[in-house]
């Protein structure tokens, strides 16, 4: 009889035990993910090389601290920045720097306007940002928004017209196996549309 | 009585004894990968602004995050800026990166990313005095953090 007491305890309340902890770790586990816009901030350099740049190859984005827009000097919304901006990078209307002694050529993958008082080529297309101190951070952030947009889409356009795929889906190819000849797509299109953003001192 | 005791002899019942050891396998797979949020914001929450052409960063270990609010007390104007528990000068800024540096390989450095977490009404102001201050210690790489959404107008 003493035996059939002592026999041993009964463990299937310890799944439970552990599913119950279980889920409560499943519950309270957070994985967020941080996202957000990335930029990379220019150098500090002491002799900054004097350099002078054409009007026409700026675009002047002015914001100010009632959060109101100016792109060359005309009253915009935000939401017309993406096509100005497209617009202007995409221009193509001269020919692009000299670079290691070969002469500069015109754009042969731009499908702009190649208007003669826009930008010259997307490698020398800058656009300047000027925002004002008191303008709010949710504007500006629209605004990157809408320029890192802009440029996205162009580079979108170019891969599906050279590799038939989109420059996302290259992109996250690339993270995921980071072969040589992807490496080489990815530069090409951002070598093609680069990214020139020039934030000048904000407005007192 | 005995031809159904050859039965149960011919079929046993599957043995649920390993049960909690895979839960429980389960259970420290998830208590080793919570994270607890490491910081308390001392600033009112940020309502990061929305948008649409958002990367995802990489490396959580080699993010730094800085965190620009208003302040819990609404007496208070202005935007504080915080990093790891407590409230800090824009003049501090390097010094905070400096030590989030320290803690990093020498090689890991070049690859640190500052994520800028700012509420939407926060001033420009505020988020460029922070960028020049980064720019000054050559932390360049920034991300603005955001969430994934396409609609801007929350925004302004």
């Amino acid at each position: 009889m003493a035996r059939r007491e002592n026999s041993d305890i009964n463990a299937g309340s310890m799944a439970d035990i552990a599913f119950l902890l279980l889920i409560f770790f499943l519950v309270t586990t957070t994985m967020d993910v941080d996202s957000g816009i990335a930029r990379k901030l220019p150098e500090k350099t002491e002799d900054a090389p004097e350099v002078t740049i054409k009007e026409k190859n700026i675009l002047d984005i002015v914001v100010n601290r009632n959060n109101q827009l100016l792109v060359e000097n005309e009253f915009v919304q935000v939401t017309d920045i993406k096509r100005l901006a497209m617009d202007f990078i995409d221009n193509g209307g001269g020919i692009s720097a000299a670079k290691d002694g070969n002469p500069g050529e015109p754009c042969d993958y731009c499908n702009g306007a190649k208007d003669p008082a826009s930008s010259d080529h997307p490698s020398k297309a800058i656009i300047s940002l000027q925002s004002d101190r008191g303008t709010t951070y949710g504007m500006y952030v629209s605004i990157q928004n809408e320029i890192e947009g802009a440029y996205n889409e162009l580079r979108n356009k170019l891969a599906l017209k050279k590799y038939r795929r989109s420059y996302k889906d290259l992109l996250d190819d690339y993270k995921n196996n980071g072969t040589e000849s992807l490496k080489t797509k990815v530069d090409f299109l951002k070598d093609s549309y680069p990214q020139i953003i020039s934030e000048p001192e904000p407005i007192k | 009585m005995s031809k159904f005791k050859k039965k149960k002899k011919g079929l046993p019942a599957i043995s649920t004894a390993s049960l909690p050891d895979i839960v429980f396998m389960l259970l420290f797979f998830f208590m080793v990968s919570t994270t607890m949020r490491e910081t308390d914001l001392v600033i009112k929450k940020p309502v990061l602004p929305t948008a649409s052409e958002v990367k995802k960063l990489e490396h959580k270990s080699l993010v730094s995050t800085i965190y620009v609010g208003k302040s819990k007390d609404d007496r208070i104007s202005g935007d504080k800026i915080q990093v790891n528990d407590k409230i800090i000068d824009i003049k501090d800024i390097p010094a905070f990166v400096f030590a989030e540096r320290a803690l990093r390989k020498e090689e890991e450095v070049k690859f640190m990313t500052t994520s800028i977490k700012a509420d939407k009404g926060a001033n420009v102001g505020t988020i460029l005095d922070i960028k020049e201050q980064l720019r000054d210690i050559n932390a360049l790489k920034i991300s603005f953090s955001t969430t994934k959404g396409s609609n801007l107008k929350t925004n302004y």
